[in-house]
């Protein structure tokens, strides 16, 4: 599988080159035997070690991440913090939480948020925002989902592998904590733990949201009484809400700290241009 | 470092923009031709809440009910509301009269327009309905609701075809338009019973309005008047309410 390396030098030369950096080298292996063989440091046979060796910088010219991904991720950022915002704004209104149906200030709350503030003046704004950031959220959300199922880009990034479970897989991460110089920094994979956690935002937490926000609609829960009724009620539907907000905060929270610790500028930047910068030092 | 478009790239891409602006155009027409289009449809929250009203009108285009609770349900003690129960003089009088000289106007596009007394609705079919009253604050309760349908009064004075809102207004100065598609909706009541009791004087009394299927801020008390109209723009500030004069949507279905 001839790879096009334009090299730094300008001129584009074809040859055998596999960097850990390339998705195209994803494409004709399988996905577990792409990630063991990226994360070991041994020469593996049938590749060219040379080309291998990270010595050489490696600016590649396929991207982390498509263009579409990248697109949808920062929409979808700016969506998120406007619903995190217009949310807050509408839950300073009435920051008590209740279970069933009714909830007011006759009837015993679950927990009663600390809020120093509580707003009893202008809503409005923050329900209008709401609604605008959680339209563009779902529909960003859709054409992301669409495109990620069209692409595999759920199979080949972000769906754990069998291989990720093996015995042999743990004990090589394992390895790789332990001696890290011996490991090739494996950019381009998510390891088991990230992939579920983002299947998990993508599939359960962003859906759930979606739903337990519909539930307090009611001129959605007159299509469908079901959406409100398996959860418990109005108020219930209002309280599950919030418990998944505060699950995507936290996730937002680690999500940012694994940004940083794996090089902010590089990853943003790799989530704004698609492209991971040339490493300064060799490993 | 070159990037070539591709020929593929740049057709897909160009049928795509051009599928998009073409399906921008049918929504519009649609939206018009079918009354999808809500009175407050204009400003940065515009495009948003139109698709919130338009979205939820197709998917009740089978005129489903809003769920309806059993009598143990309902909420238990003196519920406290959002707003103050109207200070004018006149208010006051009718209160002490138990709305005796009150009577509700309904004009407009209409072939027999009338005034109805408090006793005079109470003669009408009566329906009770044990509904969920939530409002944009975020609290709700639930309520057993005594009145007569929107629809009756709608038939008793005979409404215009063209007639496309039902305009309502109130002695609180608190106003609003209402939709043929929740004014002929079978929960929309002219309610004057709560609880199996009058209708207490801070949830509306001598009547308000019971929109199951929108937020509280929908629910108008204390009326006094309704008007049928193809214009819900010629009232106030031209947004259709109150509501949406004081920052909130006109559609309160979410």
């Amino acid at each position: 599988m001839p790879v096009c390396n334009h090299g730094q030098d300008g001129h584009a030369t074809c040859e055998r080159v596999i960097t850990p950096n390339s998705p195209r080298l994803t494409a004709g292996y399988s996905r577990a035997n792409v990630h063991d063989y990226m994360s070991e440091s041994a020469p593996v046979p049938g590749f060219s070690v040379p080309a291998f060796s990270v010595q050489e910088s490696s600016i590649v010219d396929s991207p982390r991440h498509s263009a579409v991904v990248r697109v949808t991720h920062w929409i979808t950022t700016l969506s998120f913090i406007g619903l995190l915002v217009s949310g807050t704004a509408i839950l300073l209104v009435q920051p008590n939480l209740y279970w069933g149906e009714t909830g007011n200030f006759i009837t015993p709350s679950i927990m009663d948020l600390p809020f120093p503030y509580v707003s009893r003046g202008q809503s409005g704004w923050g329900r209008h925002l709401h609604f605008l950031c959680a339209w563009i959220s779902i529909l960003t959300g859709l054409v992301y989902v669409v495109y990620g199922l069209f692409t595999r880009h759920f199979t080949r990034n972000l769906l754990p592998s069998r291989g990720d479970f093996s015995w042999s897989s743990i004990a090589q991460k394992a390895s790789i904590r332990l001696w890290p110089e011996r490991s090739l920094k494996d950019e381009s994979a998510y390891n088991a733990v990230q992939r579920m956690t983002y299947m998990g935002v993508i599939f359960v937490l962003f859906p759930f949201m979606i739903w337990t926000g519909f539930a307090m609609s009611l001129g959605l829960t007159a299509v469908f009484p079901w959406m409100v009724n398996i959860l418990g009620g109005h108020q219930s539907a209002r309280t599950l809400h919030f418990c998944g907000t505060v699950l995507l905060v936290a996730f937002l929270v680690v999500h940012i700290a694994m940004v940083c610790l794996a090089g902010f500028l590089n990853r943003v930047g790799g989530m704004i241009t698609g492209r991971v910068g040339a490493r300064k030092e060799p490993l | 470092m070159s990037r070539k478009i591709s020929r593929r790239k740049m057709i897909t891409s160009g049928l795509a923009a051009a599928a998009g602006v073409a399906g921008l155009g049918v929504a519009d027409y649609l939206a018009h031709r079918y009354g999808l289009i809500p009175p407050d449809a204009e400003g940065f929250y515009g495009p948003s809440n139109t698709i919130t009203y338009a979205a939820q009108r197709i998917l009740q285009m089978h005129h489903p009910l809003a769920r309806q609770f059993d009598r143990s349900q309902i909420t238990q003690g003196v519920i406290p509301v959002k707003g103050q129960v109207p200070q004018s003089a006149v208010y006051r009088q009718l209160l002490r009269c138990n709305f005796a000289d009150w009577s509700l106007n309904v004009d407009g596009m209409v072939a027999r327009p009338q005034s109805f007394s408090l006793a005079e609705l109470k003669t009408f079919p009566a329906q009770n309905q044990v509904t969920l009253h939530a409002c944009e604050q975020g609290w709700s309760f639930i309520a057993e609701w005594t009145g007569v349908q929107l629809s009756h009064i709608l038939n008793l004075v005979g409404i215009s075809q063209r007639a496309k809102y039902v305009a309502i207004f109130s002695f609180d100065k608190v106003w609003d338009t209402m939709d043929m598609f929740d004014a002929w909706h079978p929960q929309t009541l002219i309610a004057y019973g709560m609880n199996g009791n009058e209708l207490p004087a801070p949830h509306g009394a001598p009547v308000r309005m019971r929109v199951g299927r929108q937020v509280g801020y929908k629910n108008v008390k204390f009326l006094t008047h309704l008007i049928v109209t193809d214009n819900a723009k010629q009232y106030g500030k031209g947004l259709g309410g109150k509501a949406p004069e004081g920052g909130w949507a006109w559609y309160g279905g979410i």
